[in-house]
């Protein structure tokens, strides 16, 4: 039942807060926040719980009668993929609601959808039916839609339903996909949507061809990862989105494009993976260095570090793209490094996310040549964006070094060149995110900035935590590497011929 | 020794950087008098760890071997951390150390009254932490962390006074340049790990540096591989080391407080690279190319950086510039397989160039300002810096029987005695950088301490306030002037004087001590050459040509007399000598801040590549995508126009279809 728990919480604290709390702004954060609490520690129980030396699924709830009519299961389990993301998730969640602490309308409709919210994307990295995994999909768009459409700033409804649309159609291809999956198992004999059983049927043999089944599912996960050219509606749903919206959408929702490529092209498709493995690569690679590239030019804070997303999760496609590329190189690595990745950025973009959050709260601009000089006024502030953006270009003892070191390190002997050009990308990286905290932060005292204190207990709640999780990491990967690993490792006998 | 003693050379400044960061300046307030204690003793302590370390690996005559720990293990990939304790490490622990200590001490005066001076503190201890676990590594990985750490700290201490743009700048262009190297030095270790299936066959962990020494030694890897991973490597050095091409980052790293060249571009940071080469040496030597490439870089950076520092203007510049030179130096005699000599050198270097550093830093305390023309006569002021700059001068200069005197003559005699074309070009560019190193310094020198003062930083803020003079104001300086009414043109504190001091005697004695030709009292003959020989080799005495020797001391004296001419007597006007073009050359640095950051930076990639790629991704990406949702919403507009409420619209619709329907069924 831990897995139930952990992911119908945050919807029950919805369901309390939009229905018995009433309209007291203090009692909704303080409840909202218990919540996240809660169900922070039931991730970490799950992440604990967690057997790495027994491996496969654990922690299954399952109720296989839930729709016998059409074999559809609720089955929630966890492997060493999922549970490190579910931890995630908590964490990122908690972060989330502590940077909503603001938020000055309509109280109980926000922290009802960024508790649903996050109970949705619990579901994504816990379902093992298809068809519940799809309702979860489905399910993070509802909140998202609102979150970002009344809540934001800009030009918040478009990008809200530019949002929708991209996923939205994404999701079209990876529904056509889950059916085609279905009705092939039937001509197999067994017709089932179970996840666990799918990645051990051979599916090399679809009514469709595998190759097609392979391009839905890819289509739907690159437009959430995202990866160059289907990448545009993200940096326009980050600027516009509130704070806590922004941590959210790249702290867990992009990881459920990665999570998504790794739990079904990846492991159900092995043969189409390792013949892709080249295109991914390239794909990776032009995500890694093009982000970079469009990141220098942005002057707008949230939209720098958006754009900066694409290059960051371009390594996980890179990642990915290691396994299987040649036989004789058959290696974890790769792979592992990709799933640090889904984790280490959630944790720093988060933490990026967070503190541009708090410079914009106080100084009301995200405009970068408007900054300057916030370092002497708010010392902490300063600091944890710093150790962010050294995360975020890779510096070791941060989660982001240990993650990209693993990618490189995987993915050099299947991609030489390849893996040569994307270490580029953490050159580029280091350079804008110097210079832009340059910019942001250093610089002479600016006299409109004098009455700006530094960042309350409260605030400081989320960029602690974050900062802890991203140490800790960096530290000791193989906290987080020896879980992952275990998951990964079921995958790999997928790919020997 | 035990390992745990070993770690706690790491552990303890690393201990002085929590305790800084995470008590003293929260609770305690950023000028907390403590932190520079806490530092001091922390360092203290890890100096004399390192002391016992260096007498353990004498004694024993050689590396302590322990066993390295698991840090990461995914699939073929096992990430290990340990130490290293070899002759290489423990020389380089005890000078890592022992300049820190001396620069502590000395920044308790000198950084004295700084809002920052905790957070000073806690970054000089983060800065000592990662070169100690740098040098202490046994793992090629784990010294990329610390390398990368050591990267970090350097950008937070140059960038210290980070309210000042011109510093907030030079500790990025710092950071990014040398992160550039870095890439190689990265593709190296990937193209290490590339080769585990190799080394797994013997047993071997690609990552662990005694195995890629087991490795290279037994030939596992081709020639064309030991290449290739060299260059990689030696990318990483130049960065680090500042060499040409990349030695851009330097000069401007003098924005950070003076104490912080003193440890970080004097004995240090920009000595990473070398010991970096010098770890990895059986690589190197398994490459004739790779050799070549690194003593023709050296060669070159050692000239180019002479000519620059003979026509800068300010004195921590000159000792900059210097500190480029004499890296230079080192690794041109890595490059020739002067193994021992480069590190002698890099020991005699770390003390006198700290010393010079620390001089500078010392006049700047009295004449508010860097600026050598608003100099002048601080010798009366200033007796006990100006004696132990002489010193330092004199032992940068090579002047026997000074320091800088021996390891200078050992590479120069080396790379003679090598015979090689490249070693003989080598050579001559050494010799060359000889002549022109004694006389910018002593230039500096006579400028600095002889002659009459020339009124400082408030003569040069009159100047600046004279709209008929090119003179401007650095950040430091006008900051200078705001703070104080009246300068005070005095001898510093004695925490200041008594590091220098202590610095002083090192530059005279280290080099004679550590490596006499003849045996001292408790130390033998050529101790330094025969301790310290690179991985697989053994130690012999340094070759000793004396008409080498006697021409780099002509040389010396040469540069100093002329020097003395021009800036001490006066007797020679320096237009005189002043070749224009090459004045203007020297001085615009040959034009490469201005190739890199304007044109390559600012142009090619900023403006064009970057700017080209996001009017790509506005104007045609993203359209494409609003021009798709376009269409679908005015699609979805037609087919909601369908949807009229009219009953008799939908009654005729659905009479229509139930004809067409018919009608198929009938033409079927």
């Amino acid at each position: 039942m831990l897995l139930t728990a952990t992911v119908f919480l945050p919807l029950a604290g919805a369901a309390v807060v939009l229905l018995l709390l009433g309209d007291n702004a203090r009692r909704v954060r303080l409840f909202a926040a218990a919540v996240g609490i809660v169900d922070f520690v039931l991730a970490l129980a799950v992440f604990l719980q967690y057997d790495r030396d027994d491996g496969g699924f654990q922690l299954t709830d399952k109720f296989a009668s839930w729709i016998p009519q059409l074999d559809i299961q609720y089955h929630l389990a966890v492997d060493g993929l999922s549970a490190p993301l579910v931890l995630l998730t908590g964490l990122l969640g908690l972060a989330a609601i502590y940077s909503s602490w603001s938020i000055d309308k309509r109280h109980r409709e926000y922290f009802a959808w960024l508790l649903t919210l996050q109970a949705a994307v619990m579901g994504v990295f816990t379902a093992q039916d298809f068809v519940l995994f799809f309702i979860f999909w489905e399910l993070e768009l509802i909140p998202m839609f609102f979150l970002i459409s009344i809540w934001g700033s800009g030009r918040k409804e478009h990008s809200a339903m530019k949002f929708l649309l991209f996923t939205f159609t994404g999701s079209a291809f990876m529904l056509v996909g889950i059916l085609a999956v279905y009705f092939s198992t039937c001509a197999l004999g067994t017709c089932t949507f179970d996840m666990t059983r799918l990645v051990e049927m051979d599916l090399s043999d679809l009514l469709l061809p595998s190759q097609l089944v392979f391009a839905l599912f890819f289509i739907a996960f690159a437009v959430k990862l995202p990866i160059f050219p289907v990448h545009t509606w993200l940096p326009d749903a980050h600027t516009d989105a509130p704070t806590a919206v922004s941590v959210m959408l790249a702290g867990v929702l992009l990881k459920m494009g990665g999570y998504g490529l790794i739990r079904i092209n990846v492991s159900m498709f092995p043969d189409v993976a390792s013949a892709a493995a080249t295109a991914l690569a390239v794909l990776a690679v032009i995500s890694i260095l093009y982000g970079a590239m469009v990141t220098f030019r942005q002057s707008d804070l949230k939209r720098l570090v958006a754009n900066s997303s694409i290059s960051h999760m371009g390594f996980v496609l890179l990642g990915i793209s290691s396994v299987g590329a040649t036989a004789e190189h058959l290696s974890p690595v790769g792979l592992t490094g990709a799933a640090m990745q889904l984790f280490s950025h959630g944790v720093v973009t988060g933490l990026l996310f967070v503190m541009v959050g708090v410079v914009y709260d106080k100084t009301h601009t995200r405009h970068i040549p408007d900054l300057g000089g916030l370092a002497g006024k708010m010392p902490f502030a300063a600091v944890a964006f710093l150790v962010a953006g050294l995360a975020s270009l890779g510096l070791p003892a941060t989660s982001g070094f240990a993650a990209e070191i693993m990618v490189f390190l995987g993915t050099f002997p299947a991609h030489g060149v390849l893996t040569g050009l994307a270490t580029v990308g953490v050159l580029m990286a280091a350079g804008y995110v110097l210079w832009t905290l340059q910019r942001s932060l250093f610089g002479p005292r600016r006299e409109r900035w004098d009455h700006l204190g530094d960042i309350t207990h409260v605030e400081k709640v989320a960029p602690v935590l974050l900062m802890v999780a991203i140490m800790a990491v960096g530290l000791y990967p193989a906290l987080l590497s020896d879980v992952f690993a275990t998951g990964i490792n079921e995958v790999l006998p997928r790919f020997t011929p | 020794m035990t390992e745990s003693a070993a770690w706690a050379i790491l552990f303890l400044p690393l201990a002085a950087f929590l305790l800084n960061g995470l008590l003293i300046r929260p609770f305690l307030g950023p000028q907390s008098p403590l932190a520079g204690y806490v530092t001091i003793a922390a360092i203290g302590g890890a100096f004399l760890l390192s002391l016992w370390a260096l007498q353990q690996v004498v004694s024993g005559h050689g590396e302590i071997g322990w066993a390295s720990h698991s840090w990461v293990i995914v699939g073929g990939l096992d990430v290990r951390v340990g130490i290293l304790m070899d002759p290489l490490t423990a020389i380089m622990l005890v000078v890592v150390t022992g300049v820190s200590l001396a620069v502590q001490v000395y920044s308790v005066g000198y950084m004295h009254g700084d809002r920052g001076y905790v957070r000073y503190y806690a970054y000089m201890s983060l800065f000592t932490a990662s070169m100690v676990g740098l040098v202490l590594a046994s793992s090629v990985l784990q010294m990329f962390v610390f390398w990368e750490l050591v990267g970090l700290s350097s950008y937070l201490l140059i960038g210290f006074w980070h309210h000042r743009p011109s510093a907030a700048r030079a500790a990025v262009k710092a950071f990014v340049v040398t992160r550039l190297g870095d890439l190689g030095f990265l593709i190296a270790i990937l193209y290490l790990f590339f080769h585990q299936g190799a080394f797994s066959a013997e047993g071997l962990n690609a990552l662990e540096v005694r195995d890629v020494y087991t490795a290279v030694g037994a030939g596992l890897l081709g020639s064309t591989a030991v290449t290739w991973l060299a260059i990689g490597f030696f990318a990483g050095a130049v960065g680090k080391s500042a060499q040409f091409p990349l030695h851009v980052w330097l000069p401007d790293a003098m924005e950070g407080p003076t104490p912080v060249s003193a440890l970080i571009h004097a004995a240090t940071m920009v000595a990473a690279g070398v010991f970096l080469v010098a770890r990895m040496f059986p690589v190197f030597e398994a490459s004739d190319a790779a050799m070549n490439l690194v003593a023709v870089t050296g060669g070159i950076t050692a000239v180019l950086a002479a000519t620059m520092a003979i026509t800068a203007n300010d004195i921590k510049r000159v000792v900059a510039y210097s500190t480029i030179s004499q890296l230079g130096y080192m690794m041109l005699a890595l490059g020739v397989g002067a193994y021992g000599a480069a590190m002698f050198h890099l020991f005699n270097h770390a003390f006198f160039k700290a010393l010079l550093f620390l001089g500078a830093g010392s006049v700047n305390h009295a004449a508010g300002t860097f600026d050598m023309r608003f100099m002048g006569g601080l010798r009366r002021v200033q007796p006990w810096t100006y004696a132990l700059f002489l010193v330092g001068a004199l032992s940068l200069a090579g002047v026997f029987p000074l320091a800088g005197f021996w390891s200078k003559d050992e590479i120069l005699a080396e790379a003679f005695h090598e015979g090689s074309v490249v070693a003989l070009l080598v050579f001559l560019l050494a010799l060359a950088a000889a002549f022109m190193t004694a006389f910018y310094i002593f230039r500096a020198l006579f400028l600095t301490f002889h002659g009459t003062y020339r009124g400082g930083v408030e003569r040069k803020a009159d100047d600046a306030a004279n709209p008929d003079t090119e003179t401007t104001l650095a950040a430091d300086e006008a900051e200078f002037v705001a703070a104080h009414d009246t300068h005070r043109a005095g001898e510093s504190p004695w925490s200041m004087v008594v590091p220098m001091a202590a610095l002083g005697v090192l530059a005279v004695v280290s080099g004679f001590v550590a490596n006499a030709p003849f045996a001292l009292p408790g130390i033998a003959a050529h101790w330094f050459s025969e301790f310290l020989f690179p991985p697989g080799g053994h130690g012999e005495a340094p070759t000793f040509i004396a008409w080498v020797a006697a021409l780099s001391m002509l040389l010396a004296l040469a540069g100093i007399g002329l020097a003395w001419l021009v800036y001490g007597a006066r007797s020679i006007a320096p237009e005189k000598l002043t070749i224009r073009p090459l004045y203007l050359l020297t001085v615009r640095k040959y034009y490469l801040d201005d190739l890199y950051e304007r044109f390559l930076t600012g142009k090619v990639f900023y403006n064009w590549g970057a700017g080209l790629l996001e009017q790509f991704d506005h104007d045609f990406v993203d359209e494409v995508s609003e021009k798709i949702g376009g269409f679908s919403r005015s699609l979805g507009g037609i087919v909601s126009k369908l949807q009229t409420g009219r009953v008799q619209d939908y009654g005729f619709l659905f009479v229509f279809g139930a004809g067409v329907v018919l009608l198929v069924y009938l033409l079927r």
